[in-house]
């Protein structure tokens, strides 16, 4: 059955719209794009009776109908039909009863438009603990469309709301004006556009700078009409709101009634935000819960993620063996079922991340992690909410970046997309513990501090340190529209809807498996052909060479020593010997150049490229030991001395602290900034100063 | 109790006051929206541990903002902060 109307959510931030949609729609949700703007436009199917199914969509979360922020402009454009078929018939208002005044700007400022409108009162499940009672029918009476208490989404409830939007589905119109403003340049923009009233030419006239969605022919015709008549938007809006804001109050005199002058609800906050806030105690609880984050992603995930690499090893190796050795099968086997497991493979770190996330959110604690850290993140263009994404960025950029929508602000959002992935996260590891052991001494100084782990420390240090750095340049020369401020509501603390997380953690995987998979897939597909591909027969040709010339007749040994000869003679090899020349002032070779390309898929497929290298086996845990003699005894042909010094050993760690090698990343951040703008800025601004980095260690060192 | 105006950023924590008038600017208009007009009571709920953001009571609810944001609102400063 196809949805017979399109129905719009719309409500104050925290105020309960996300559970309505939640429970309207259950898993019949799905995940769609605006034109111009990085929110996504979620919607979804409600059946509202026999006859009817809804489609159900949630704006994003709103004080006022009037956009702050460039993607805030969504709820206007939506009500405007500025962008042709995607106007709802109608709107459903979600009201939190325990800041009504405020919820009922937003609402009357939608019945104004002329839309049929619903309102759904929240929260009155605190409101009565606070001796608060609302008079539901009379408020229904004063403000002229139906209104249904949905604070328990319970079937009742549904089907309340269900006949509610029904009626006013026939109805066509609400009964009450609240505010319409009068003046000749409205009564113009009203006629020439088809609007309801003089209130959406008003909106129309405060958005016509920042509309895509309409043609600048269009948007001409607006402004010279607005300075021919000297026409000031702004002297309107304060007026509407002054003006709103006394029917209200006489609305909140007539229907709310308070027993005594105690919130109760808010007393409980209170006392938690004395430890929560504290100058001590605060920070401790700040520390315990993102060690309990940290520690989550870094080691429980490591078992399922582990189980996932292993179960799709195995299935490529039965596979290989099972079908016959064509392209198609080493295709399969190689390239495509590796690249569906390395998305996969993300899976447990998103799921948590998320679920930690999400339970921030909805007991409110995320609000004053914002509050304890936003100083010092403010000052780099920050906010408070991206230490949220540095922390998770320790364990992965890839949910942490996802994890960045918290943040309302545009720019700061940015911001701390582009430089999370500087953070050191897990996949560093590997390359550092190979690097470090290679040439860094394991004794202790001092008597107790081991130099090889003070070494790993001040790389975690280092990242973080030119995160800041970084995002205070980015501060300079990112310039955007948006206002940007911190003006928000503080919600108080509540028990998590453990539903609304299980729905976040869904959604977020299906977004990144189905849609950064994709690209992650692709790349690996090429990066496969890269490594077992050469051009003509030159891979046959360093094989057959390859076994001529073994001196051993271990059939491992030999194996191991053409896998190495394919690699250096496949078109990874060739780019490896290619970029040569813009690594040889780093101290690395062609050798270090393959494992830089290939280990584009992921940073610690270094250690696998290495180990190919040196021929002792593909395999993903090579043996340490083994693996760094060899590299030790290894000759940098160019200078004729050893090619692992401790100067070009730091280089290639200083390379890996800051370079962006990571295809996940990058097809995250597209994602996420719905641009390729984003992503190769940051992939070349983390390269150059990888490079930079690499130059002056090996230079220094040296 | 005192009739000398002060922007709302510089009232301590506990602190009490009537927004009496505000900047014109978007930001200003943007605490308008959220209810903080002239006439309405205000406290201090909490100053961030850092020194900023802020958090101040309106009409029952708690609204976050940084001091720079607040400093476009003038008050009546009606109560010191309350010794605990």
């Amino acid at each position: 059955m196809k949805p017979d109307f399109k129905i719009a959510l719309i409500g104050n931030p925290n105020s309960g719209k996300t559970t309505l949609f939640n429970s309207l729609t259950g898993l019949r949700q799905k995940i769609g794009n605006y034109p111009g703007v990085t929110i996504d436009r979620k919607s979804g199917l409600w059946k509202i009776n026999k006859e009817h199914i809804a489609e159900v969509i949630d704006l994003p979360g709103t004080y006022s109908i009037y956009p702050k922020q460039p993607d805030e402009r969504i709820t206007i454009e939506t009500i405007l039909n500025t962008g042709a078929d995607t106007i709802p018939d109608m709107v459903i208002v979600v009201c939190d009863a325990t800041s009504l005044q405020r919820n009922l700007l937003l609402c009357t400022q939608i019945i104004d438009t002329g839309i049929p409108v619903v309102a759904a009162l929240t929260m009155t499940d605190v409101t009565a603990k606070d001796n608060i009672s609302i008079d539901k029918n009379k408020l229904t009476r004063e403000l002229g469309v139906p209104i249904v208490d949905v604070s328990h989404t319970t079937q009742k409830k549904i089907q309340q709301l269900a006949e509610s939007v029904i009626q006013q589905w026939v109805n066509k119109k609400n009964n009450i004006v609240f505010y319409q403003p009068q003046h000749e340049v409205l009564t113009a923009l009203k006629n020439k556009f088809h609007l309801n009233n003089e209130y959406e030419a008003l909106l129309l006239a405060s958005i016509s700078t920042q509309l895509d969605t309409v043609e600048a022919s269009q948007i001409e015709l607006v402004h010279t009409l607005i300075q021919e008549k000297s026409f000031s938007v702004t002297k309107f809006q304060a007026e509407e709101v002054l003006a709103r804001y006394k029917k209200i109050q006489s609305i909140i005199n007539e229907t709310v009634q308070k027993k005594d002058a105690t919130l109760y609800s808010r007393q409980w906050t209170k006392r938690i935000d004395k430890y929560l806030l504290n100058p001590f105690w605060g920070y401790v609880a700040f520390i315990l819960i993102f060690f309990l984050v940290f520690q989550a992603l870094f080691n429980w995930a490591t078992y399922p993620m582990e189980a996932i690499n292993y179960l799709f090893a195995k299935t490529s190796e039965k596979l290989l063996h099972i079908l016959p050795d064509t392209i198609l099968t080493r295709l399969l086997a190689e390239g495509v079922l590796p690249g569906i497991g390395g998305v996969i493979t993300f899976v447990p770190q998103i799921t948590l991340l998320f679920g930690f996330i999400s339970l921030l959110e909805e007991t409110g604690y995320m609000s004053r992690v914002s509050l304890l850290t936003d100083r010092v993140f403010h000052k780099t263009g920050m906010n408070g909410k991206s230490s949220v994404a540095l922390i998770g960025g320790l364990a992965c950029a890839v949910p942490a970046i996802m994890g960045t929508r918290t943040i309302e602000n545009y720019k700061e959002r940015l911001i701390t997309i582009l430089v999370t992935p500087l953070m050191s996260c897990s996949a560093r590891l590997p390359v550092y513990v190979l690097l470090i052991s290679l040439v860094v001494p394991d004794k202790e100084i001092l008597g107790f501090i081991n130099l090889q782990g003070l070494i790993m420390l001040g790389l975690y240090l280092l990242g973080f340190v030119m995160a800041l750095f970084v995002a205070l340049i980015i501060k300079l020369f990112i310039k955007t529209k948006a206002v940007g401020t911190y003006i928000a509501e503080l919600p108080i603390y509540r028990k998590p809807r453990w539903s609304n997380i299980a729905m976040v953690m869904i959604e977020k995987v299906k977004m990144f498996v189905w849609e950064a998979g994709k690209i992650i897939v692709m790349i690996s597909i090429v990066l496969w052909f890269l490594a077992s591909f050469g051009p003509g027969d030159a891979m046959q040709k360093a094989e057959i060479k390859a076994r001529e010339n073994a001196v051993t007749t271990d059939t491992v040994l030999i194996n191991n020593q053409v896998q190495a000869a394919r690699l250096n003679s496949s078109y990874a090899g060739m780019l490896g010997k290619w970029i040569e020349p813009a690594i040889a002032p780093l101290g690395f070779d062609w050798k270090i150049g393959i494992a830089i390309i290939t280990s584009f898929a992921a940073r610690e497929v270094f250690v696998g490229t290495m180990a190919t290298i040196y021929s002792i086996g593909s395999n993903d845990n090579p043996d340490f030991d083994d693996l760094r003699n060899k590299m030790r005894q290894d000759i940098n042909p160019r200078t004729g001395t050893a090619l692992y010094t401790p100067a070009s050993s730091l280089a290639l760690i200083m390379f890996y602290v800051f370079a962006m090698q990571c295809m996940s990343t990058l097809a995250v951040v597209h994602r996420e900034t719905k641009t390729w703008k984003w992503p190769l800025f940051q992939f070349a601004y983390m390269t150059a100063i990888a490079w930079i980095a690499a130059f002056i260690t090996y230079h220094i060192l040296s | 109790m005192t009739e000398k105006l002060i922007p709302l950023s510089q009232l301590p924590e506990g602190g009490k006051g009537i927004i009496s008038e505000l900047e014109q600017s978007a930001i200003a208009f943007q605490l308008f929206e959220m209810g903080l007009l002239p006439g309405t009571p205000v406290e201090i709920y909490k100053i961030a541990p850092l020194g900023d953001p802020m958090v101040i009571s309106v009409s029952g609810v708690e609204i976050t903002l940084r001091k720079s944001e607040a400093a476009v609102v003038l008050v009546k400063q009606t109560a010191e902060a309350p010794l605990n």
